[in-house]
């Protein structure tokens, strides 16, 4: 209870809001609720309510893809990460990223599009059946719930922290607005205030490098003063320090990075989770499909500009002492505290509110989006099949903008549950561990070999779930089994996650694959589309080499390699 | 042609949006050089808030006018 009692009394980051940054706070409110009304008119089929109208391009569903990840939750959490290990949190938006996101685009979305699914777990009951669908779906709802809850939440903390508003308050705002322009234009809403939160966000942010670089006189002289207020310690290399768990302050080896975070958390979270994967069906054709994600992936990582480098910047130049979360005393700032400080530092009446209305956008967005996803999956994955199959059209709609008011109000009452971790990324990994990097041992198993039976995509889901469940509880139980999951007692919660995902997707492989061997296979015909051997994906006709995914994926994963380079 | 073709591009309501927030910093930038503040954040002197006001409108500008809905519209109906 300490960290939820330090967030009541603590004193604002900033001290004072002038009349000019209230205004602007206010117009965006105005907007997004009269783009929800705007927009109403045109959300009147499922398709339209569930997947906006599969009406937009691929810069629109590229921007809302990697804006659905782009929330205020993220910006403070890994600002607040790149302050506490350094430059090594990029990892989680490059190697933890960026091919993740290019594999999507080239070699899962042709699946997902082609199968006309709505849902994740819709394709996983084209390819499986309603176990291992259910299953998901409702792994899934709860989820995406439980991350409304955690949005609404911190965005309620740091609007009192920085701002002094009252934490009802802002609840009750952001979950009003939320539920109106949601409930309103269901999809289309969600995607059109991920594309202004987007700009909001880099217009609102990207002044804290610019002057935070001029301060400390440039990237090498930000470099040596963090050398210098902190000797001793590496947070200026990627790769470097990870030789040994007790070489970077993560407690991380090199192996969980790539095995751990870069081929399971990475891939299950960018390739399986409905929030993201959402904004791209919503794509007008396949190629649009394809490039979303490749589009989307350029601009992930361009995100440690406004993101990593201001907590590196906060070691820099910051005078004040920043602790853990989880053993902050009232009064004292916390290291998710830094993207706010440093906004206070440089950013003065009208900036200022640019970039508190950013936050807000962010956080509302995080919110919206998993409203929306909820809405889709309960609707189309567990209401549609079990409760009420024959309904027409209009119901389900109508069931989605019910359900967005009611996720909304379970959110509310979540909300509250968020107050025992070391910091807010650490619970929000904890969850991709539980439920998503099973799902990708699923869903890539189901779409790769023909042979994976019904059965074995249920129990192998499940059985991952369970062991990453296990993982978690044994080591917040007893710290020795930190050092048996991990290889190292030295681990730190976020390497926690890296293994406790590797783990189970490689149970939920193994159960598949086992269970598979005893199991009868579905015939050939009944898998046409939905696995990669018997489906033909439509060639790009008339596309010069400049407009194909597979030119862009190339690019970007050219440009991934180059930024480990050179940062090495 | 469907109704959702007429739909206002999200790239309009961007750019409205950075042209009012950059008029709105750009102009309390102007205010606080001629009088400036007795509270002043690090780099007050980079004078951040016109420039940074400045690009917003800038940008704004190229963002409403390209993407306004009637000549979005007309362009649309061209296509089809």
């Amino acid at each position: 209870m300490i960290s939820l009692f330090a967030v009541f009394v603590a004193p604002k980051l900033v001290p004072h809001l002038a009349g000019v940054d209230l205004a602007i706070i206010v117009i965006y409110f105005l907007l997004v609720l009269g783009i929800g009304f705007y927009l109403k008119r045109f959300a009147k089929t499922g398709e339209d309510f569930f997947l906006a109208g599969r009406e937009m391009t691929a810069w629109v569903a590229g921007l809302a893809f990697v804006s659905a990840n782009l929330g205020s939750l993220e910006l403070l959490g890994w600002a607040g990460n790149a302050y506490q290990y350094g430059i090594m949190a990029a990892h989680w938006y490059w190697v933890g990223a960026i091919p993740a996101m290019v594999f999507l685009g080239l070699v899962m979305m042709p699946f997902y599009y082609i199968s006309r699914t709505h849902s994740v777990p819709g394709y996983l009951k084209l390819r499986y059946g309603s176990e291992a669908s259910a299953l998901s779906a409702i792994t899934f709802a709860f989820m995406t719930i439980l991350m409304s809850g955690v949005n609404m939440y911190a965005m309620a903390v740091v609007m009192e922290v920085v701002l002094g508003w009252n934490l009802h308050f802002s609840i009750i705002v952001s979950s009003l607005t939320v539920g109106v322009y949601v409930a309103a234009g269901g999809l289309f809403s969600a995607i059109f205030n991920e594309v202004l939160q987007f700009f909001l966000i880099w217009f609102g942010a990207l002044l804290i490098p610019i002057l935070g670089l001029t301060e400390a006189g440039g990237w090498s002289g930000m470099v040596a003063r963090i050398h210098q207020n902190f000797p001793g310690q590496d947070f200026t290399h990627l790769w470097g320090p990870m030789n040994s768990a007790s070489n970077n302050p993560m407690g991380v080896q090199w192996v969980a990075i790539v095995f751990g975070l870069g081929s399971v958390i990475s891939m299950g979270y960018w390739t399986t989770d409905f929030l993201v994967v959402q904004r791209v069906l919503s794509a007008h054709n396949l190629r649009a499909a394809k490039l979303a994600p490749i589009i989307g992936s350029f601009f992930k990582m361009a995100v440690p500009l406004i993101v990593i480098l201001p907590g590196l910047l906060g070691r820099a130049v910051l005078t004040e002492h920043l602790v853990p979360g989880n053993q902050a005393q009232p009064g004292q700032l916390k290291y998710d505290d830094v993207l706010p400080l440093m906004l206070a530092r440089y950013c003065g009446p009208g900036l200022l509110g640019l970039g508190i209305t950013a936050l807000v956008a962010g956080f509302m967005a995080g919110m919206a989006g998993n409203v929306s996803a909820f809405a889709t999956v309960w609707t189309y994955d567990l209401y549609r099949p079990y409760l009420r199959k024959d309904a027409p059209d209009s119901h389900y709609v109508s069931m989605g903008r019910w359900c967005t008011i009611i996720g909304l109000i379970i959110s509310i009452g979540t909300a509250y549950l968020v107050t025992h971790s070391k910091s807010m990324m650490d619970y929000v990994q904890a969850l991709f561990g539980f439920f998503i990097a099973p799902l990708f041992g699923t869903v890539l198993l189901g779409m790769m070999w023909k042979r994976v039976t019904r059965m074995a995509g249920f129990w192998g889901l499940l059985c991952g779930v369970g062991s990453s469940i296990t993982m978690f509880t044994l080591m917040k139980l007893d710290h020795r089994w930190v050092g048996v999951f991990c290889l190292s007692p030295l681990a730190q919660p976020l390497a926690q996650a890296m293994w406790q995902a590797l783990w189970a997707c490689l149970t939920c492989v193994l159960v598949t694959v086992l269970v598979t061997t005893v199991t009868e296979p579905r015939p050939d015909q009944e898998l046409v589309g939905l696995v990669y051997s018997l489906t033909e994906v439509p060639h790009e006709e008339h596309a010069t080499i400049f407009h194909t995914p597979w030119f862009w994926g190339a690019v970007a994963l050219a440009l991934f390699v180059i930024l480990q380079i050179i940062f090495w | 042609m469907s109704e959702k073709h007429n739909i206002i591009p999200v790239w309009f309501f961007v750019g409205v949006l950075l042209l009012v927030y950059g008029a709105m910093i750009f102009a309390t930038g102007i205010y606080e050089v001629v009088h400036p503040p007795e509270n002043r954040v690090v780099l007050y002197d980079l004078h951040a808030n016109i420039w940074w006001g400045g690009l917003l409108v800038i940008l704004g500008l190229i963002y409403s006018l390209h993407f306004w809905p009637a000549k979005e519209r007309a362009r649309k109906e061209g296509k089809s």
